[in-house]
């Protein structure tokens, strides 16, 4: 139908754009991972597996990698317990209001990250508003140091800038729920609760994992929010990351964690996007 | 009172004394803003009766059937079966199931998971799910395919399985949406016939609904007639075809010709037909069915009417051959007869008197 000439034009530029792009700087970073720094800081480019060795002596690595797991994990089930009734709501009984609330959940995406990032500093701060506000009711009679500076942060954090991202898929799935399975289940003696387990759950499985996975990838790689209100126990594996690639001067060591986070998110989108298969019926 | 309003009271007041009433649906109406898609419906329902409600798209036949399901709220009116005020109750408490249009299958469940839902979520005992669940699929015939998902199954299967899904909880009464509309003509035929022996086989009451005349001919007991969200009549498939009320119903069920003349004196004169009747004077309306009129026999006798033409048309049936005749005055008389033998030109006609039934241009209210 379209000529070769017409097939090559429109598919060589995203074909090279991949290319130089994305596929060979992971290449570069790949190579990275086995050569090494030399006292005059130089790269040597001796091919061992030190650095990959140096990720799982060291504690401070698989310590940071754990924890970032672990904050993004807290995330993405906070921001799936957030989400998800948002999503219900606003997909089976907001009615009329549903596009203008579907909206509100959409704005804060237009909002610089780093402003949503520091808005929570000036609440959680020590003379930051919440603060405030509990010493002023005398709940409290100093500053809570827990708020601000830690992993609470960064979770919480995390979660308001990514629950939109897990809302998405997961509204989606909802609206693609046709209405008559709702009516069918209800018709067959099924109360509104029971429908909801065995029918309008199983049948938004898809967009759940699609949006734990956005959650999780998302959380697991940030290195802002960490930076900005983690505080020394806050910092995730970005961090030491960026230090590695700036200040540490050590990119063979960075590359090889980058490498390493790489091969986590690949493996969790191969794994989510099967089971978003097994459980989708269209 | 005329012959054929005596005749639609008698037999609607016979056809409710043989039977008891199971639902009964009471003045409803129904409006979306401003839009008026029902209005004062009055309808009951015979225990074990298959009824159709048949109309054109746009009738408020599905309004009227998802209101007795629970789906819509009447905006007037009252549902009732036996003494149980159904319309204020939730669709999953009203011992009523549906079989939609689209079957509406969870297609996350096997075949024998969807006609199991209605048991489980009332929390029967598995051991009596499980042999309710094979009962229903072996009446359906749809055994085999009880571990298969919906999507791996034909849309005729597909709706046998939601019939079974939906007796399998042995309702009182089962509501049907144009079922067999997505069907090729064949296997539609073939459910028709199935559908009414498996209905007198469990003897619950059916409400089908469809805006295909002939399934509901075939298929009904009786038959509710819905235009613009109005009843126009309410009878059994032939009272409805030989005696119709109104001339919607006279058109809308079978073919007809639809004969507008005068009475005076007793004698109806509509163009050049003249006849005698005993009916008051003022213009009248007349149904005449096409296979009522016949090419004429040259037997004179009392109450046959006369008309010469010429043909216009003849379309060949097979068993029947339908013939347009344009009379000396213009009208146009359709005919149905058996195979004339071949092409025709003049031609005299003739009917009996009886058979031209008077209609009203708009149902009569009480």
């Amino acid at each position: 139908m379209f000529s070769r000439a017409y097939k090559a034009a429109v598919t060589l530029p995203p074909l090279v754009w991949v290319t130089v792009f994305l596929l060979m700087p992971y290449l570069l970073m790949f190579c990275y991972s086995f050569w090494s720094v030399s006292a005059s800081q130089t790269i040597v480019h001796s091919w061992n597996l030190d650095n990959y060795g140096q990720l799982l002596r060291v504690d401070v690595y698989w310590q940071t990698l754990l924890r970032s797991m672990w904050i993004a994990a807290r995330v993405t089930v906070f921001s799936l317990v957030l989400g998800y009734p948002l999503a219900y709501f606003l997909s089976f009984y907001a009615g009329k209001k549903k596009d203008l609330l579907y909206q509100l959940v959409i704005i804060p995406l237009w909002v610089s990250y780093l402003v949503r990032a520091y808005a929570w500093k000036t609440i959680l701060g020590s003379d930051g508003v919440l603060n405030t506000l509990l010493q002023y009711v005398h709940l409290t009679k100093h500053p809570l140091e827990f708020l601000l500076y830690s992993p609470f942060a960064v979770v919480l954090t995390l979660t308001h800038i990514y629950t939109p991202f897990s809302f998405l898929p997961i509204y989606a799935a909802l609206e693609h729920i046709p209405r008559h399975l709702v009516e069918a289940s209800h018709d067959l003696g099924a109360t509104p609760g029971q429908t909801f387990w065995k029918v309008i759950l199983p049948l938004s499985i898809p967009g759940v994992v699609a949006g734990a996975t956005f959650a999780f990838v998302l959380s697991l790689g940030d290195f802002l929010a960490p930076l900005l209100l983690g505080g020394p126990s806050g910092i995730m594996i970005s961090n030491i990351v960026v230090s590695l690639f700036g200040a540490a001067y050590n990119w063979p060591l960075g590359a090889a964690i980058s490498f390493c986070m790489l091969l986590l998110v690949v493996t969790l989108l191969v794994f989510s996007e099967r089971l978003e298969k097994k459980w989708s019926f269209s | 009172m005329t012959t054929s309003e005596m005749a639609v009271i008698t037999t609607s007041a016979s056809d409710r004394a043989g039977r008891d009433s199971l639902l009964s649906i009471r003045k409803v109406a129904k409006h979306f803003g401003k839009n008026v898609v029902l209005r004062d419906i009055s309808l009951d329902v015979a225990e074990g009766e298959f009824l159709t409600i048949l109309g054109e798209s746009g009738s408020g036949k599905t309004t009227l059937l998802r209101i007795i399901a629970g789906f819509e709220t009447a905006s007037a009116g009252e549902v009732w079966m036996g003494e149980e005020r159904l319309d204020r109750q939730p669709p999953y408490r009203r011992r009523v199931n549906t079989v939609f249009q689209h079957y509406a299958l969870f297609p996350h469940l096997t075949v024998e998971q969807n006609v199991a839902y209605g048991l489980r979520v009332a929390k029967r005992p598995e051991v009596e799910i499980a042999s309710r669940v094979a009962e229903a699929l072996e009446k359906v015939k749809m055994s085999v395919y009880a571990k298969s998902k919906p999507s791996k199954i034909s849309g005729g299967q597909q709706q046998r399985i939601a019939l079974a899904r939906a007796l399998v909880n042995r309702p009182r009464l089962l509501l049907l949406d144009e079922p067999l509309s997505a069907l090729d003509a064949n296997l539609r035929r073939q459910m028709q016939v199935e559908l009414k022996s498996l209905q007198r086989e469990v003897g619950i009451s059916f409400i089908f609904v469809t805006h295909d005349q002939e399934e509901a001919m075939v298929m009904s007991d009786r038959i509710a007639l819905l235009r613009s969200g109005e009843l126009e009549q309410v009878a059994t498939p032939r009272e409805i075809y030989g005696r119709p009320a109104t001339a919607y119903a006279a058109q809308f069920i079978g073919h007809t010709n639809l004969l507008k003349g005068e009475v005076r004196g007793g004698t109806v004169r509509c163009g050049l037909l003249t006849w005698a009747a005993a009916l008051p004077d003022g213009p009248a309306l007349f149904s005449l069915r096409p296979e009522n009129v016949r090419l004429a026999t040259g037997n004179s006798a009392a109450g046959i009417v006369r008309a010469r033409g010429r043909v216009r048309h003849q379309a060949f049936h097979g068993a029947t051959e339908l013939i347009r005749v344009e009379c000396a005055d213009g009208s146009v008389l359709v005919v149905r007869t058996p195979g004339s033998g071949g092409a025709l030109n003049d031609v005299e006609l003739e009917f009996t008197a009886t058979d031209a039934i008077l209609v009203r241009e708009s149902p009569e209210r009480i």
